[in-house]
């Protein structure tokens, strides 16, 4: 397959949003290390792991000193959309064995995204694949040059950093934000995660707020 | 081992088998309208959890502090459509204004 980002618009899309979250990466390595993650469990995270807002999470609570266990369990929550792209993704790629091993590695927010936009299933594929792969190289270069970055770094906070990272999680969780009820469910959210901060063990009052979402979303 | 280190190969374990079981399961299993609603929510309340404990938290305590500040910049630029990139460097700079120079 040659990729042509000139003729082919499938490319043109799959490449720029590889690029463009792909430089996200950098914030992630970043966040890392200032969570107290050495370099090479930061870029682990991200080949191994390699879902946004899964690893986020993962440095975000154990930076704060949460269990590992809250750390898991939320990660794993957070990842479980990745399963309903793979239900969507699997009857367009009908792949077996090491290339469904590799596919599913590569299931994320912006590949499914980037197939479900075209009409074709051949299209689809392509999109795919592209996006996927481009955004893991991407990742995990700017992981690495993030954490990097970070580790000569001394006090986080001299640079911005402890800011950056619940910034992070605003730009990740903005787009899901469609209509007032969603907002509403969002500030409870955060309501409820405050007010067990100083009552809980770290990790366990962001883990608690799943109970809001079976509230909220039980009933239509 | 490690916490970190725990808590690394741990979610990525699991990450993976989210992943994994998407592909490989009867698309009925996980088809169903309650556990799909459901499962748009998670990731707000997750994420907004996230935001407000690591904006407001530091260990057991709540304040307010440089963070809030970044943070607010944030939500601006998200306003305003930004990119994420736009809205992450806004946060940083605000917030180590206020840390270096008050």
């Amino acid at each position: 397959m040659s990729i042509n980002p000139r003729s082919n618009p499938v490319d043109r899309t799959a490449l720029s949003v590889a690029f463009t979250v792909g430089l996200y990466g950098a914030a992630f390595g970043a966040a890392g290390v200032t969570a107290g993650f050495s370099i090479l469990q930061t870029c682990l995270l991200s080949l191994l792991l390699f879902s946004g807002a899964s690893q986020f999470a993962v440095v975000g609570i154990m930076g704060a000193g949460g269990a590992a266990i809250s750390a898991i369990a939320t990660a794993t929550l957070l990842g479980f959309r990745n399963a309903l792209y793979g239900l969507q993704m699997a009857p367009i790629l009908k792949v077996n064995g090491i290339r469904r091993i590799l596919s599913a590695q590569i299931t994320i927010d912006e590949s499914t995204a980037v197939a479900t936009l075209q009409e074709n299933d051949s299209d689809k594929r392509r999109g795919f694949y592209i996006t996927g792969i481009g955004v893991y190289i991407f990742w995990n270069i700017f992981t690495y040059l993030g954490a990097l970055g970070a580790s000569a770094i001394g006090d986080p906070a001299v640079w911005g950093l402890d800011a950056a990272v619940p910034a992070a999680f605003c730009g990740l969780v903005w787009p899901r934000l469609k209509n007032k009820k969603q907002f509403i469910i969002s500030a409870s959210a955060i309501a409820l995660a405050l007010l067990l901060t100083p009552i809980a063990p770290a990790g366990v009052p962001i883990i608690t707020t799943v109970l809001l979402a079976v509230i909220f979303g039980w009933k239509k | 081992m490690t916490a970190i280190w725990i808590a690394v190969i741990g979610a990525s374990m699991t990450a993976f088998l989210n992943k994994y079981i998407g592909h490989s399961v009867p698309e009925q299993w996980l088809d169903r309208p309650r556990f799909k609603r459901i499962n748009t929510l998670v990731p707000i309340v997750l994420l907004s959890a996230l935001v407000g404990v690591q904006t407001f938290a530091h260990k057991k305590e709540l304040l307010i502090d440089h963070r809030l500040a970044g943070v607010g910049v944030a939500l601006l630029a998200l306003k305003f459509k930004a990119p994420f990139p736009v809205v992450v460097i806004s946060a940083a700079v605000t917030s180590a204004a206020i840390y270096n120079w008050f």
